[in-house]
């Protein structure tokens, strides 16, 4: 009873609690102040490039303040978005990344409901063979393909190097692991009972991927399929090395091999296709943020 | 609607054997609860009938045929399990109709099934609601509805009560009762709560370490249990065990404890236990509502004895007390108005009429 | 009505035995099931993945025109070349430092992201992981446009203050320094966004008793965040080494590995080599380099991620 009164009332208690609450305060104000300064070191190229695509080719080279816009114009959009060249970049770009996500899907999928549910001979190698092959980064695989497509060209007479559709079997390689690791992580964390009444109620292991896994881990699956694309999308190295001619280009190669022309840099127009070119995975992000988080943490667990 | 036999049924996981050959008939319309603590291969024994195992060796019939190599779905059974395994995507009638629409049913006659289920197990307004909008006890009834739109030949339950509290256990306990009284489905039961088990039960089966110890009605496993294990299983709480002797002292039969202590048997007990061995090391059984407070007058088989209580516990309706009696702590039950106090003396009386008496070495009851 | 399972008479065992082969038919079949499920992934990492890491070692003794096998003789070769060596140390000054930042900042800013009332963390948690988000060969054209030397923003910026413009990407410690800050600025996200989670998922309980007990801020980050997030800092740092190392779209953008090839790093080096300058088998040999260190990260992100799995 005693000790109770004392610590209700005890003078130096309250004092103390007093100052606590003033640490509380001071830390909100500078982790605001921080989270200020931080967003808008992030923001930065972004709005700038916003910035720039608005801005004429006379106002950029009169070397006017860099970061105000004083004659806004959307001729740069204009210009781009009826250059049969850009949209041709852009569609390549779409037309890519629509097929390795459905690829991607087609082959994820089956794989992690058979690694995350039958359990048969090699199945838990195969699960870290997955993973570990979703750490082997483009940089290292670039050249013995190129000189596999090559070949391949020589010995079947399909010639596949310099054609955009080519990226369509190669991009799998980065998308398929990711997606298959996290779906099995997905997929695992289904009760097994869920399967089991599944099975009693007279589903075939088809039905149960489709009418119950799918559905269920349909977070989880928006999550890959987000992965997929926007990898997809964001590509530079393979497009660089597997396509040359302007009609073949994806979004990223394009814009800077045919925008930048020796050594002029018609500014506006880059920083306007650059923005046009993150668009898709803004929007994206800005729609689906949360499933683009999960699938982002859900690489660190496992499956 | 049909019987269950188990023809010495055996569940081997690689070196380690789950369920040692067992055989039970269970017969139409019959609610069956196997019961026994975790581990002692009820639930892979309910996992088998449904299909969920497949069995190391012997049979499982349903219905007459044998269903070993059947397919859970083409076994015609319907199954509640402990975490419900509702689909979290479908809506409550989605849920219940999975296994209907699956089979192709003409659209009208789910409906009419879901209505019909819906309506026994009062769960009508919840019908299009998702699992993740139903508490605990609705999520319950909804596993049993999709039972139920089967109508299957048999139900089994893995243990569904248990992630309940215990005042909805309860109530869900006689709801599952209701329903069968309803439906007629024979029903197996898994759970290792012997309340489920005593309460729900026409026949209870109890298992210890993959093997069935006995098989019984509840009354039955209660009053006469077979072995030391269903005896101190069945009953809360559980029945106090007496190392004693049997000695012949002044023409009868005694039992005795310690060396002050020696009870002499009533006639009937006397002539059963007659052809036991009287060096032998035995077991007094004695469930606590047979040792109470001594009455002033003296009943045939009322042996009065004096103990000092350790610790009392007054429930209401009854006193538990616990005293120490040849060196094991035995509880009784005593009339709330008796005068019993931790650390007092009191006089109490044993009813040897429902004593056990069980083989120490075999736990065997004699 | 106590059964012991003993007796087994011959018809039994007859039956027995052809339960048991229809019971292997019926694994035998759901094996097959999964085997097919997974091909097409099998298919494509041994075709697409594993085999071209075996060809390129293949290639990688081969001479320029891929007529004659030199056995080591790309490998001596680099090793008698400066620029291999500059690339070597280049790409670790890179790599090391990018990360050690990245880890830093990300830790940082989650903390403070953290400190803030859930409810706003989402807006700004959505805004600080923009970068990520961004194509990265997209967002280093900005950057490339931001320290552009004639009309650069942050020139610019600086000569309000007076100070005299800054060559970034012309000299080398200056594009040194570029390259790096982009890196950062571009990954500093994916570890905010790491530790976040991480953060999250320490029980409140935990600091409330460091706090019980005495704790000041420091020691609750030093006694229970850090042994808390332990694992997820080790996965998170190994996995963004393997992916600096081996960064390509910064540097090709920003630098194409100049001022006088002093900020390439092993990709961008070896895509100079090997497909602009057509000599595949050395630019092959270059980009080997990567994978002993890619490998060892791997072996450590793998131990560290299977014992997450197990305390999960």
């Amino acid at each position: 009873m005693s000790s109770f009164a004392i610590d209700k009332a005890g003078p130096g208690r309250k004092v103390k609690f007093g100052s606590m609450s003033r640490d509380r305060v001071w830390a909100l104000r500078w982790s605001y102040f921080f989270l200020t300064l931080f967003a808008i070191i992030a923001l930065l190229p972004p709005i700038y490039m916003l910035i720039t695509s608005l801005k004429s080719s006379a106002e950029i080279s009169a070397a006017t303040n860099p970061w105000w816009v004083f004659h806004p114009t959307l001729s740069n959009y204009h210009e781009l978005l009826t250059s049969n060249q850009f949209l041709r970049f852009f569609g390549n770009s779409a037309a890519i990344s629509i097929a390795v996500v459905a690829i991607t899907m087609a082959i994820s999928i089956p794989a992690a409901f058979a690694l995350s549910r039958m359990k048969f001979w090699g199945s838990a190698t195969l699960a870290t063979g997955v993973f570990l092959t979703y750490l082997i980064p483009d940089s290292l695989l670039f050249i013995p393909l190129f000189k596999m497509f090559a070949l391949f060209g020589d010995w079947t007479g399909i010639q596949l190097i310099n054609r955009w559709y080519v990226l369509i079997f190669i991009y799998p390689t980065l998308t398929v692991p990711f997606c298959t690791w996290i779906m099995i992580g997905y997929f695992a964390s289904i009760p097994k009972e869920l399967d089991e009444a599944a099975i009693i109620d007279g589903a075939s292991w088809f039905q149960t991927l489709t009418r119950i896994f799918i559905p269920v881990a349909l977070p989880g699956l928006i999550a890959a399929t987000i992965f997929a694309f926007t990898v997809s999308w964001a590509q530079f190295l393979y497009p660089l090395v597997f396509t040359t001619s302007t009609d073949q280009l994806v979004l990223p190669v394009g814009i800077i091999t045919t925008l930048i022309k020796g050594d002029v840099f018609n500014w506006g127009q880059i920083m306007t296709g650059a923005l046009l070119g993150a668009a898709p995975p803004l929007v994206i992000y800005a729609f689906l943020m949360d499933y683009y988080i999960a699938g982002l943490t859900a690489g660190a667990t496992k499956g | 609607m049909a019987e269950v036999n188990l023809r010495k049924v055996v569940k081997r996981y690689d070196d380690v054997e789950a369920v040692r050959g067992i055989d039970l008939d269970i017969a139409d319309h019959e609610f069956v609860v196997l019961v026994g603590p975790s581990g002692c291969g009820k639930s892979t024994t309910l996992r088998m009938i449904a299909g969920l195992e497949d069995i190391t060796d012997g049979d499982i019939m349903i219905g007459g045929d044998v269903v070993n190599d059947v397919p859970p779905k083409d076994r015609d059974i319907a199954m509640v399990f402990q975490n419900y395994a509702l689909y979290p995507h479908m809506t409550v009638a989605e849920n219940m109709s999975f296994g209907l629409r699956l089979k192709r049913y003409p659209k009208a006659e789910i409906k009419a099934r879901i209505d019909e289920a819906a309506r026994m197990l009062d769960i009508v307004e919840l019908i299009d609601r998702k699992p993740k909008q139903l508490s605990g006890g609705q999520r319950q009834r909804v596993a049993m509805g999709r039972a139920i739109v089967r109508n299957p030949k048999v139900f089994l339950f893995d243990e569904p009560l248990s992630n309940l509290d215990a005042k909805l256990r309860v109530q869900m306990r006689i709801e599952i009762k209701k329903v069968h009284q309803k439906v007629r489905t024979t029903t197996v039961y898994v759970t290792h709560d012997q309340v489920e088990a005593m309460t729900l039960a026409d026949r209870v089966v109890v298992m210890n370490k993959g093997r069935i110890e006995q098989i019984g009605t509840p009354n039955d496993l209660y009053h006469k249990p077979a072995t030391r294990f269903v005896a101190a299983f069945i009953g809360s709480p559980a029945m106090n065990f007496l190392p004693c002797r049997l000695e012949e002292a002044a023409g009868r039969l005694h039992v005795r404890l310690t060396e002050q202590i020696a009870f002499p048997l009533p006639s009937d007990r006397a002539a059963r236990y007659r052809n036991a061995n009287p060096g032998q090391q035995l077991l007094l059984g004695l469930r606590p509502e047979h040792i109470t407070e001594a009455k002033p007058h003296a009943e045939p088989g009322i042996e009065p004895f004096d103990a000092t209580l350790d610790v009392t516990e007054p429930m209401g309706m009854e006193t538990l007390i616990y005293f120490n009696l040849a060196g094991k702590q035995v509880c009784g039950r005593v009339n709330p108005n008796a005068p019993a106090r931790d650390g007092q003396p009191l006089r109490l009386a044993v009813d040897l009429n429902n004593m056990h008496l069980l083989n120490e070495a075999t736990g065997a009851v004699i | 009505m106590v059964d012991v399972a003993v007796g087994r008479g011959s018809v039994k065992d007859l039956r027995r035995a052809s339960a048991a082969t229809r019971l292997r038919y019926a694994l035998k079949r759901k094996s097959t099931v999964a085997f097919l499920m997974t091909l097409p992934l099998i298919l494509l990492i041994a075709v697409l993945v594993i085999y071209p890491a075996f060809y390129a070692i293949h290639l990688a003794t081969l001479n320029k025109s891929m007529t004659r096998f030199v056995g080591f003789g790309n490998f001596r070769f680099l090793f008698k070349r400066d620029t291999f060596w500059m690339v070597v140390e280049q790409s670790c000054i890179f790599a090391i430092t990018a990360v050690i930042f990245k880890a830093l900042i990300g830790f940082i800013v989650a903390h403070f992201a953290h400190n803030i009332p859930s409810g706003k963390q989402r807006k700004w948690r959505g805004m600080l992981l923009v970068p990520w988000v961004i194509p990265p060969a997209m967002s280093t054209l900005a950057w490339l446009w931001l320290f552009d030397p004639s009309y650069s923003a942050f020139n610019y910026t600086l000569g309000l203050f007076g100070i005299a413009p800054v060559s970034w990407l012309g000299e080398v410690g200056w594009a040194r320094f570029s390259v790096i800050l982009v890196n950062v600025w571009y990954g500093a996200p994916f570890f905010m966004i790491m530790y976040l989670a991480s953060l999250k998922s320490v029980p409140d309980q935990l600091y409330e008793a460091a706090a019980i007990d005495g704790a000041n801020w420091w020691q609750r980050i030093w006694y229970v965040t850090l042994p808390m997030m332990r694992n997820i800092i080790a996965i998170t740092t190994l996995f963004s080494l393997i992916v600096t190392f081996a960064n390509f779209d910064i540097v090709r953008i920003l630098t194409s590995g100049g001022p006088l090839d002093q900020t390439h790093l092993f990709a961008t080096w070896a895509f100079k080599i090997g497909i602009e300058g057509s000599d595949i088998p050395l630019g092959a040999s270059i980009s080997l380099f990567m994978a002993p260190i890619l490998a060892i990260a791997a072996y450590f992100i793998l131990r560290d991620v299977t014992k997450r799995g197990n305390e999960a």
